[in-house]
C-alpha cells in the first residue's frame, strides 16, 4: 500500500470522519428526539470535509474559493427562511441546485482531462452528466409547478413518451460514442444539452398530486449524479455520501409510489391528474347534506373520538393554525383528537406532518395511515379538510376509476364525516368523491381557515367552564 | 479493472446498503426534513468545485468550479437551517425527561 503523503493523510482522515458522521447523522434523524443531533453531525462532518479539503497542496488562488462560499452563503441563508408552506418548491429548487453543481464539475472535468480519461471514468463521467442535467432542469420544472407559476395540469400530447425516450437514447447513445471514441470532444455539449431538454419534457407531463413521487425521484438522482462524481473524482467520500442520499430518495420514492398505487413508469409517463371530463358533468345533479359551523362545532363537541383528516387544501388556506385552536378547544372540553396523515398529503413526503408541527400540534397526535385506519369504525366524527383524493372511497371498488387500488384513509366508515371544502370541483384526480353524497356526510362549504376559525368561536361562545 | 474502481464499487455497495437500513427506520413524521438534510449532504461535491477552483488549471474549469461552489454552498447552509428549522417545531403532547 503506498504511503499517503503528509497533508494528503490529514485530508483522507479528515473525510473518513466526515463520512462517518454523515452516515450518524441519518441514521439519528430517525426520530424526532434525536434528530436535531443528527443535523449536528451533518453539520461537523461538512466542515470537517470542506475545511480538509482546503488544506490540499494543490490550490493556488484561496481568494475566489472565499468569494464563492461566501456567495453561496449569501444565497442560502434566505432559502432556508421561506415558510414551511414553500417547502417542497425550495427543496425542489435545491435540488436543481446540487445537479447543477454536479453538471458543472463533471463538465469542467471532461475538459480537462479528455482524451486521456479511461474508459470507465468517462462513462461514469458522462452518466454524471446526462443524470446532472436532466436532474436540474427537472428540478427547476418541480420547482415551477409547486411555486404554480407553472401550469400543475399534466399537459400531454400524442406520442411524447416516445419523443421523451428518444432524446434520452440519443444522449446514451452520445454517452457510448464518446466512451468508445474520446478524440469525439464536439459531441460533448451534445450528450449535455439533450438531457437538459430531456428533465424539462419529462417534467412537463406530471400533474400535481404526483409532485412528491417525483421529488423523491429527484432526490435520489442528484445522489446518484453525486455519487457517480465520486467514482470520477476518485472521493470515497463523495460515493458514501452520493449513495446514501440516493437510497434516501429512492426508498421515499417507493413509499409514494406505493402510496398512490401506482408504478414509477406510470408516474412518469402516465399523465394522471387530466380532468375526466365524463365523469364530473354526470353527477351535478345529486345532492349532498351540508351544515354551518353552529351545527359542526355542536357535533363536534357530542363526540368522544375526532380524527381531522388534513389535505394539502388546509395548507393553501393557511389553516393550520386555526385548526390548532380546534385541537385545543375541543381536547379542552375531553375530546380525543387525533390527526390522519396519508403518506400523499401535500406536496412532498411527510409535508402535512412539518405544517401541523409549525402550528405546535404536538407529533404523537399525528398518526400514519396504517396506524389510524383501524380505528375509523369507532370514531365519532371525521373532519376533513382539504383533501380530496386520499378519502375517495371508488378506490376500494370502482376499478374503472383512476385511482382504483391506491391505499386510502377509510373516512366513510367513520360515524359521522365532515368534509370542509370551497366548493365540489374534482381532486387532482379529476373525479367526483361519493364520500360526499353519504347520509353520513355533511358538507361545509367555506374557505378552510375561515370555517375552522367559525367552529372555534361557536365553541368558546358555548363555552360554559370551556 | 483497476482497483481504485473495485474499491470504489465496494464502498458503493456498502454505502447503498447502510443507506438503505438507516432510511428505513426513520419515521413518516421526519421524511420532509429528511430530504432537506439529505439535500445538504449532497452538497458535499463542493469539495470538487473547490478543488477546481483552487487548483485554476483552466479558465473554463475556473469558472465552472466557481459557480458550483456558490451553488453548492448555497445547498449546504440554507439545507441545515431550513431542516433544523422544521425539527425545532416537532414538540410531543407527553413531557419529555430534561
Amino acid at each position: 500500500m503506498t504511503d499517503l503523503a503528509g497533508n494528503q493523510q490529514i485530508i483522507e482522515i479528515t473525510y473518513l470522519v466526515a463520512s462517518a458522521l454523515f452516515i450518524l447523522s441519518l441514521k439519528w434523524m430517525s426520530t424526532p428526539a434525536t434528530a436535531r443531533r443528527g443535523v449536528r453531525a451533518g453539520e461537523i462532518g461538512m466542515v470537517l470535509a470542506i475545511g480538509g479539503t482546503l488544506l490540499h497542496h494543490g490550490i493556488v488562488d484561496y481568494k475566489w474559493i472565499a468569494i464563492a462560499l461566501v456567495l453561496g452563503t449569501g444565497i442560502g441563508i434566505p432559502l432556508g427562511l421561506v415558510k414551511m408552506t414553500a417547502v417542497p418548491q425550495r427543496t425542489a429548487l435545491s435540488h436543481a441546485f446540487g445537479a447543477f453543481c454536479v453538471t458543472l464539475v463533471g463538465t469542467a472535468e471532461f475538459y480537462l482531462r479528455s482524451p486521456a480519461l479511461p474508459r470507465f471514468t468517462m462513462s461514469v463521467l458522462s452518466m454524471e452528466v446526462i443524470l446532472g442535467s436532466l436532474t436540474f432542469t427537472g428540478s427547476l420544472m418541480a420547482a415551477g409547478k409547486l411555486q404554480e407559476v407553472l401550469p400543475q395540469r399534466p399537459l400531454t400530447y400524442k406520442g411524447q413518451n416516445f419523443v421523451n425516450l428518444s432524446l434520452l437514447g440519443i444522449a446514451v447513445a452520445l454517452a457510448v460514442y464518446l466512451v468508445l471514441h474520446p478524440g469525439a470532444k464536439q459531441l460533448f455539449p451534445a450528450m449535455l444539452g439533450i438531457p437538459l431538454v430531456f428533465g424539462v419534457l419529462m417534467i412537463v407531463p406530471i400533474g400535481g398530486a404526483d409532485m412528491p413521487t417525483v421529488i423523491s425521484l429527484l432526490n435520489s438522482y442528484a445522489g446518484l449524479s453525486a455519487a457517480a462524481m465520486g467514482f470520477v473524482l476518485d472521493s470515497k467520500l463523495l460515493i458514501v455520501a452520493g449513495a446514501l442520499d440516493g437510497s434516501s430518495g429512492f426508498i421515499l420514492s417507493v413509499i409514494m409510489s406505493k402510496a398512490m398505487n401506482r408504478s414509477f413508469t406510470n408516474v412518469l409517463f402516465g399523465a394522471f391528474g387530466q380532468v375526466q371530463a365524463s365523469a364530473s358533468t354526470a353527477h351535478e345533479a345529486k345532492p349532498v347534506r351540508s351544515a354551518t359551523a353552529e351545527e359542526a362545532a355542536a357535533i363536534l363537541e357530542a363526540a368522544n373520538k375526532v380524527v381531522v383528516v388534513p389535505g394539502y387544501g388546509m395548507a393553501v388556506a393557511q389553516a393550520q393554525h386555526k385548526v390548532r385552536e380546534l385541537y385545543d378547544a375541543l381536547t379542552k372540553r375531553g375530546v380525543d383528537v387525533r390527526f390522519a396523515i396519508h403518506p400523499v398529503a401535500g406536496r412532498m413526503p411527510g409535508h402535512m406532518n412539518v405544517l401541523l408541527a409549525e402550528a405546535d400540534i404536538p407529533y404523537d397526535r399525528l398518526m400514519d395511515m396504517e396506524d389510524i385506519n383501524g380505528e375509523f369504525p369507532q370514531t365519532d366524527v371525521a373532519l376533513v379538510i382539504g383533501a380530496n383524493d386520499v378519502t375517495n372511497p371508488a378506490a376500494r371498488s370502482e376499478a374503472s376509476s383512476p385511482i382504483y387500488g391506491m391505499p386510502i384513509l377509510d373516512v366513510d366508515k367513520a360515524h359521522t364525516v365532515m368534509v370542509i371544502k370551497r366548493g365540489m370541483s374534482p381532486g387532482f384526480a379529476g373525479i367526483d368523491n361519493p364520500l360526499y353524497y353519504l347520509d353520513k356526510t355533511l358538507m361545509l362549504f367555506g374557505d378552510a381557515k375561515s370555517f375552522v376559525n367559525n367552529i372555534v368561536r361557536e365553541l368558546s361562545g358555548h363555552g360554559g367552564a370551556g | 479493472m483497476s482497483t481504485t474502481l473495485i474499491n470504489g464499487l465496494f464502498v458503493f455497495m456498502l454505502a447503498a446498503f447502510i443507506g438503505f437500513e438507516v432510511i428505513r427506520r426513520i419515521s413518516p413524521l421526519l421524511h420532509t426534513p429528511l430530504m432537506s438534510l439529505t439535500n445538504a449532504l449532497d452538497a458535499i461535491a463542493v469539495v470538487g468545485a473547490i478543488l477546481l477552483v483552487g487548483r485554476h488549471e483552466s479558465r473554463l474549469s475556473f469558472i465552472l468550479g466557481t459557480l458550483a461552489v456558490i451553488a453548492a454552498t448555497s445547498n449546504v447552509v440554507g439545507g441545515f437551517l431550513i431542516t433544523d428549522r422544521m425539527l425545532k417545531m416537532f414538540k410531543s403532547s407527553r413531557p419529555t425527561k430534561p
